[in-house]
């Protein structure tokens, strides 16, 4: 008797560190688009970037509950230090995503202080009101930022020093989805550690966390702080690899844009924004291709619908679909190893 | 040796109405300790003062002789002060296994571990392991909380709370809206908590009070009205007036 | 100077009659519609269209400025919003971000996504000198209006019947349906009117805030700051909200245009930080 249960708590506690099927086909199809698709890389690239945008917003949304409407000022700002310091002679990628990383940090740690108090409106409008600050603020430093024109002449150096990016974008691409299977794989192992818990606790009760005795405010911090270096990684990203910066990383619509990346795949389980990001992305490629002017009549009608029928109901349904398909393959490997559904995770 | 927990002319003012008046209270240690009193009494204000959700407007909170009258309430349950809910107060998404090892790991300061799994450690292990064989929730570990059946769920409550090692548990109305089956199993359970834990039951149901207290103080009003053992208070007139003949239309 | 007052102050009002239907979204049904540019843009169309196709006098399409979108207003109250009170903010923002960017694509694809002219009639236009000030006769007319609009509707909030349930409703809407009240009716009136409203403010401001097809999404923060720092427990909160925007913005322009919205922004994120409720909220 005890021993089993030792057992049930035990494969209970880890089973959601493990990987399952499903996630190691899905980076095994990533990789192999790096082969296949070469004449995509350019849109791959960006699809890469917005998935990492999105699973960054997915961590202070999907994991900490906090809506904000302004999650690209950090996306913004780490292109901007990204592409600046590109075009003042540092040219090597790692170290500008690192400066990013940092940069977008400190803005969230400092920033996470304003969205701790107050109502989901009140959140909103703060984080709102941060990215438009900063919006203002590039617009109005055009000796640092080009303006309206945006910075241009950024060039890259080699990645590690080895690596050349190219036109077709395939070392880009390959750049891109290495950064972000990595961020990926910390954000995992964080979601499933103490950590991570608790941050889930907190999601769904606060009330009971404090009771606990977790220190409510602090994991905030922490959490909106590493979700702002992620998105400013992301934003660096797409300053090296286009090599153009404008304003446009800021606006309102990207953060806009991010969210419904995000609920188009879930939210809450990390995989949601990379499925948002290939999704989103091609349904903007079809739509565009078909509407030129007015694909984003389709995007908003989507998003309508998908609020209407109930998101997280047809998310979870996905899922499970996923799951069972998955599940098929399952059953005849293991015996004791109950499955994980992706949601968990 | 200091008393478990202790206040000193506590005093909470909700503008000009007095929701606590000057409460001098003791609860010893090992104590089984009821604190009962008609609705309005202010027995919620008293526990939110005593956890930190509220901040007194005069007065000292001792827990073991230490004064924690400013902590915040989450260094309180560090410190040994953990309390469970009238209402349920679960992490329904969650399932009790992770909603207990969320407990452990966090007391063991395991909460700002971001790297390790959390069913790596053996302790945290074998710690669930025995709280959920005493709180009989070894077959719905692995369910998820808001699947549970409202006993269970209740059980699961103070489980949690149990969970955090406390010195001191203060239990508010455990037994509430726990349909007659079930309410056996809950009153065993929290009879057996282990005599080192003080208890500080804030309760309605009389049958539970008699079983289960060896003191039993009355708050009124927001006031201390009277303390003693379960006979005294049982056989106290004054008691019968204010607070026995108010729960018989109730 | 006191041109520059003047001027704030009928660019603050013209914002109140856009927003206060959104203050009472907000405050009476406490969800965030941030769609509610869309229905100010539907009544600037119209006047717009009845002007410029069918040669209507400006003043004739006011009341249709008014009744469309109160119209499409009710429509969508009754068919979608109301599914969404109950909803989660989130779900709400991503509904009325879906409805925005749909109401965008849609107007640039019927009407062009170049700017509209509005041409106000002649008496309206050209300046005259008041006191020694500078007044617009349109900016004038606006505050005329948008006054008497006010009056009327702190006048029908506190002094009627429709009022105080409206005002038992946004109190306690559980209470409120316990007495007799129709919630349901008077979530959508309110709706109706507050959309009404905002297309009425849609199409006397045309001249001023400009319209094209982005309106919703540019105007969106500045109705979004109206209601936030100003509260949405009372009517007046939102109005001494809107006419401190909207001098601040005026003369923000007028006096240090290379800070922009910057100062409205960094202004509006201290307020909510300090006053979570909002500047002229009584703190509950």
């Amino acid at each position: 008797m005890q021993s089993t249960t030792a057992e049930t708590v035990r494969t209970g506690l880890s089973r959601r560190g493990r990987w399952g099927l499903g996630e190691i086909a899905f980076w095994l199809v990533a990789a192999a688009t790096l082969f296949f698709l070469p004449e995509r890389h350019l849109i791959l690239n960006e699809i890469a970037i917005i998935g990492l945008f999105a699973l960054s917003l997915d961590l202070i949304l999907g994991y900490a509950g906090i809506v904000s409407l302004g999650h690209a000022a950090f996306f913004g700002l780490g292109a901007y230090v990204a592409g600046i310091l590109a075009k003042n002679g540092i040219t090597d990628p790692l170290a500008g995503l690192v400066v990013a990383a940092i940069a977008s940090a400190i803005l969230g740690f400092v920033t996470s202080f304003l969205v701790l108090r107050g109502s989901d409106l009140t959140k909103l409008m703060v984080t709102l009101g941060v990215a438009l600050v900063l919006g203002e603020l590039a617009n109005q430093m055009s000796w640092l930022t080009g303006g309206a024109d945006g910075l241009q002449g950024i060039s890259m150096g080699p990645i590690l020093g080895l690596f050349e990016f190219d036109i077709f974008g395939t070392v880009a691409y390959a750049y891109s989805l290495v950064v972000t299977f990595v961020l990926f794989v910390l954000a995992r192992r964080i979601v499933v550690s103490p950590f991570g818990l608790s941050l889930r606790s907190i999601r769904d009760n606060p009330l009971r966390a404090r009771a606990v005795g977790i220190p409510v405010n602090r994991r905030l911090v922490a959490v909106y702080t590493l979700a702002a270096a992620y998105a400013g990684v992301a934003g660096g990203l797409l300053a090296q690899t286009t090599q153009f910066v404008s304003l446009d990383v800021l606006a309102f619509h990207r953060s806009a844009d991010v969210m419904l990346v995000l609920v188009i795949g879930g939210v809450g389980y990390l995989y949601g924004g990379l499925i948002g990001a290939v999704v989103f992305k091609v349904l903007q490629d079809v739509l565009s291709a078909w509407t030129p002017q007015y694909w984003q009549f389709w995007i908003g009608l989507i998003l309508v619908l998908l609020v209407l029928a109930g998101r997280e109901r047809l998310t979870d349904k996905a899922r499970f679909a996923v799951k069972r398909f998955f599940g098929r393959f399952k059953a005849q490997r293991t015996d004791a190893m109950p499955t994980t559904s992706a949601r968990e995770i | 040796m200091a008393p478990a927990l202790e206040t000193r002319g506590l005093v909470k003012r909700f503008g000009g109405l007095v929701a606590t008046d000057d409460v001098t209270f003791k609860l010893e240690q090992g104590a089984r300790h009821a604190l009962i009193g008609p609705n309005g009494a202010g027995k919620t204000t008293f526990i939110n003062l005593l956890t930190g959700v509220l901040t007194p407007t005069s007065g000292q909170i001792l827990l073991e002789g230490e004064d924690i009258t400013r902590l915040r309430p989450e260094l309180r349950v560090q410190r040994g002060l953990a309390r469970t809910f009238q209402i349920n107060q679960l992490f329904p998404a969650m399932t009790p296994l992770e909603t207990l090892g969320l407990a452990v790991s966090e007391r063991m300061g395991g909460g700002r571990d971001w790297w390790r799994v959390i069913g790596s450690k053996r302790e945290i292990v074998d710690e669930i392991v025995e709280i959920a064989q005493r709180f009989r929730l070894t077959d719905v570990l692995d369910e998820r909380t808001s699947n549970l059946a409202y006993g269970k769920q209740r059980l699961l409550e103070i489980a949690v709370a149990f969970a955090c090692r406390p010195r001191v548990l203060l239990l508010d109305e455990p037994a509430a809206g726990v349909p007659e089956a079930e309410r056996h199993e809950l009153l065993a359970t929290v009879a057996a908590l282990p005599r080192d834990v003080s208890v500080l039951l804030i309760e309605h149901d009389m049958d539970l009070v008699f079983s289960f207290a060896d003191r039993i103080s009355v708050l009124v009003n927001g006031a201390l009205f009277t303390e003693g053992t379960v006979e005294e208070v049982s056989s106290d007139p004054r008691v019968r007036a204010v607070y026995l003949g108010e729960s018989v239309d109730e | 100077m006191l041109t520059i007052l003047f001027d704030g102050i009928a660019y603050g009002m013209l914002l109140f009659v856009l927003a206060c239907g959104l203050a009472v979204t907000l405050g009476l049904m406490n969800f965030v519609n941030l769609a509610h540019g869309a229905f100010a843009m539907a009544g600037g169309y119209v006047t717009a269209v009845l002007m410029n196709r069918f040669g209507v006098p400006f003043l004739l399409t006011l009341p249709l400025a008014f009744a469309v979108p109160a119209i499409i207003g009710l429509v969508l109250e009754r068919t979608l919003y109301k599914q969404l009170y109950a909803r989660s903010h989130l779900d709400q923002v991503l509904f009325s971000i879906g409805l925005v960017f749909m109401a965008v694509a849609a107007v640039d694809y019927t009407m062009g996504s170049q700017q509209q002219m509005i041409q106000i009639p002649t008496w309206l236009q050209g300046r005259v000198e008041i006191l020694g000030i500078q007044v617009g006769l349109y900016r004038s007319f606006i505050i005329a209006v948008c006054g008497v609009l006010v009056v009327a509707l702190q006048f029908v909030l506190t002094r009627t019947r429709f009022g105080s349930r409206l005002r038992a409703a946004v109190d306690d809407p559980r209470v409120a349906r316990g007495l007799g009240i129709n919630v349901s009716v008077i979530f959508a009136t309110t709706f109706a009117v507050g959309s009404g409203l905002a297309g009425l403010g849609g199409a006397l401001g045309a001249e001023i805030l400009g319209l094209d097809p982005t309106f919703p999404l540019k105007f969106m923060i500045y109705f979004l700051i109206v209601v936030t720092v100003g509260g949405t427990t009372s009517i007046t909160g939102p109005f001494l909200g809107s006419l401190l925007l909207g001098i601040a913005d005026v003369a923000g322009k007028y006096y240090v245009p290379s800070l922009g919205a910057f100062v409205i922004y960094t202004l509006m994120i201290v307020v909510l930080v300090l006053r979570p409720q909002g500047l002229f909220a009584r703190a509950r």
